[in-house]
């Protein structure tokens, strides 16, 4: 089943068109890279899809957006229940000046939890889905801050996955990574998919090709093509494409 | 070779450079608490021409100000760090708040005359004062609330939103805790003007203190401890030992001024370490 619709969607910086009439569908429990060289506008298309994007002054959205049929743009949307439905996470580690356990308990707090019982509960299950416990289970009152970048990644998907997403977008989350911490991640992307709608940005088209089930070509702002990753990579079916997975720009 | 030598050289000067604050500081003290520390008896508290009342009131007008200044000033800074557009009218508030930082104390003093002892016709008051003292230091507190809120990482932010917390949720457990170090250096910051100002004060709250131990009517006259202190140098009452006195008070003022600052620090650190954990970074 389709969980996410995109019709039409035009995005403006002011005058300047950085998304250009996109349209693609992703099916549930899958995996989507988006691909493309710095500046194509995958990133901003990641942004319009839990409405973070609208935080920017002067960004005007046209278009359709649906998750689970439901326009995100239309008038009454609640952008708090969005957000607790579709998460991210984020180029760098971003874990906030807390504990470990605060960082992970700060979704659930924010969104009513109280009971302390639970709580812990939340934090524990959150971390050994993130593949962390083992790590940080005799430092969770520790400060976050203490842990390595890798580690930090991972907690920042705990955090996020304390919220009970059903749709994880992630943005280049292992550009800032060492290749270790890099494929841990990658691997927990691949656990993470029986459960979750995940659709990642990724600059590295070897990661785009080992994580994902399919693949989303940007150039300047169009779509231009979308398939499975085997065939995308093997026989993209446009000029464009083919130019840019053999290395010729980009 | 050459720049070895300009290193060590700059190494040395900065050196000696933190090195005579530190002298000043410590040569400073002494001279003030030596001088005026034996003068700290009960008498001089509670004796016909005790400083109780003074001591009192400083902190009184203190709180008072504070009360006056606070919600307006950080909720103004707040309101400027994280909800305010960038446009021409936001640019004015902020050259404003600067224009009224740069004004001289003495300055404010007259507008609160003008304003709350002749046109309320209040006369000398503690209220008076404290509400000068607070449009004093309202420029200041807007100023350091905004710059320490904008110190907060523009991640921390992204990273509450992008979990589904509200504005209000993401400035009161992630961007406030966060720049409260910085808060609470602005706010050390404006009490110890408001404990050392004295122009302002003379203007307002005048020169005199209630014969009631612990006046806390606010329409009573206050003099606090600095402006007893110019009161008593530079027109010595005859038959008092005004240098005595003016000693005494010197070192007081110094005294309260560093317990006022550690009681402030102490609790923030404390607070600091349960938001980080136990192992600060």
């Amino acid at each position: 089943m389709d969980k996410i619709v995109v019709n039409k969607l035009d995005l403006f910086y002011g005058d300047q068109q950085a998304l250009n009439n996109i349209g693609i569908a992703m099916k549930e429990r899958s995996v989507t890279a988006l691909i493309g060289p710095s500046g194509c506008g995958k990133s901003t298309f990641l942004r319009t899809l839990n409405r973070m994007q609208d935080l920017i002054p002067s960004v005007k959205i046209m278009g359709q957006v649906k998750i689970d049929g439901q326009d995100i743009y239309a008038a009454g949307t609640d952008v708090v229940l969005l957000r607790k439905k579709v998460g991210m996470v984020f180029q760098n580690p971003n874990p906030f000046p807390k504990s470990v356990f605060e960082n992970v308990a700060y979704g659930p707090r924010i969104h009513g939890e109280t009971d302390k019982k639970k709580l812990s509960e939340i934090v524990e299950t959150s971390l050994k889905d993130a593949a962390l416990w083992n790590e940080v289970k005799d430092r969770l009152h520790e400060s976050a801050l203490g842990l390595s970048g890798g580690q930090q990644q991972r907690l920042c998907i705990a955090r996020l996955l304390a919220v009970g997403p059903e749709i994880l977008l992630m943005d280049e989350p292992t550009s800032a990574l060492d290749p270790i911490s890099t494929m841990k991640i990658e691997e927990l992307i691949s656990e993470l998919k029986d459960k979750y709608t995940i659709i990642i940005v990724t600059h590295n088209m070897h990661q785009a090709s080992r994580v994902s089930d399919r693949t989303a070509f940007f150039l300047s702002g169009d779509l231009i093509e979308e398939d499975v990753t085997s065939v995308l990579f093997t026989r993209p079916a446009k000029k464009k494409t083919e130019d840019y997975i053999s290395g010729r720009f980009g | 070779m050459k720049a070895h030598q300009a290193d060590r050289f700059a190494t040395i000067m900065l050196w000696i450079g933190s090195l005579a604050i530190v002298a000043i500081l410590i040569a400073f003290l002494t001279l003030i608490l030596g001088r005026g520390l034996p003068h700290l008896t009960s008498e001089f508290f509670n004796g016909p021409d005790g400083v109780r009342g003074q001591l009192f009131n400083s902190f009184y007008i203190l709180f008072l100000s504070l009360v006056l200044s606070l919600p307006v000033g950080l909720g103004a800074g707040i309101y400027m760090a994280e909800y305010a557009p960038k446009n021409k009218f936001t640019d004015l508030i902020r050259l404003s708040t600067e224009s009224l930082a740069s004004v001289p104390s003495i300055v404010f003093g007259l507008f609160g005359m003008i304003v709350f002892v002749n046109m309320f016709g209040l006369g000398f008051t503690i209220l008076g004062g404290s509400a000068t003292l607070a449009l004093l230091n309202l420029p200041i507190l807007v100023r350091v609330t905004e710059e320490s809120l904008r110190a907060v990482p523009r991640s921390y932010r992204e990273a509450s939103l992008a979990l589904g917390a509200t504005m209000w949720q993401t400035l009161r457990k992630v961007i406030l805790p966060t720049a409260l170090p910085g808060l609470i250096t602005g706010i050390t910051l404006v009490a110890g003007r408001a404990l050392g100002e004295t122009a302002i004060l003379i203007f307002t709250a005048g020169m005199n203190v209630s014969r009631i131990p612990f006046d806390v009517n606010p329409l009573a006259a206050g003099e606090t401890l600095a402006v007893h202190l110019f009161a008593v140098k530079s027109n010595p009452l005859p038959g008092t030992n005004a240098d005595q006195i003016a000693d005494g008070t010197a070192a007081l003022l110094i005294i309260m001024v560093i317990v006022f600052n550690i009681c402030l620090t102490l609790p923030s650190r404390w607070l600091q370490r349960r938001q980080l954990g136990r192992n600060k970074v």
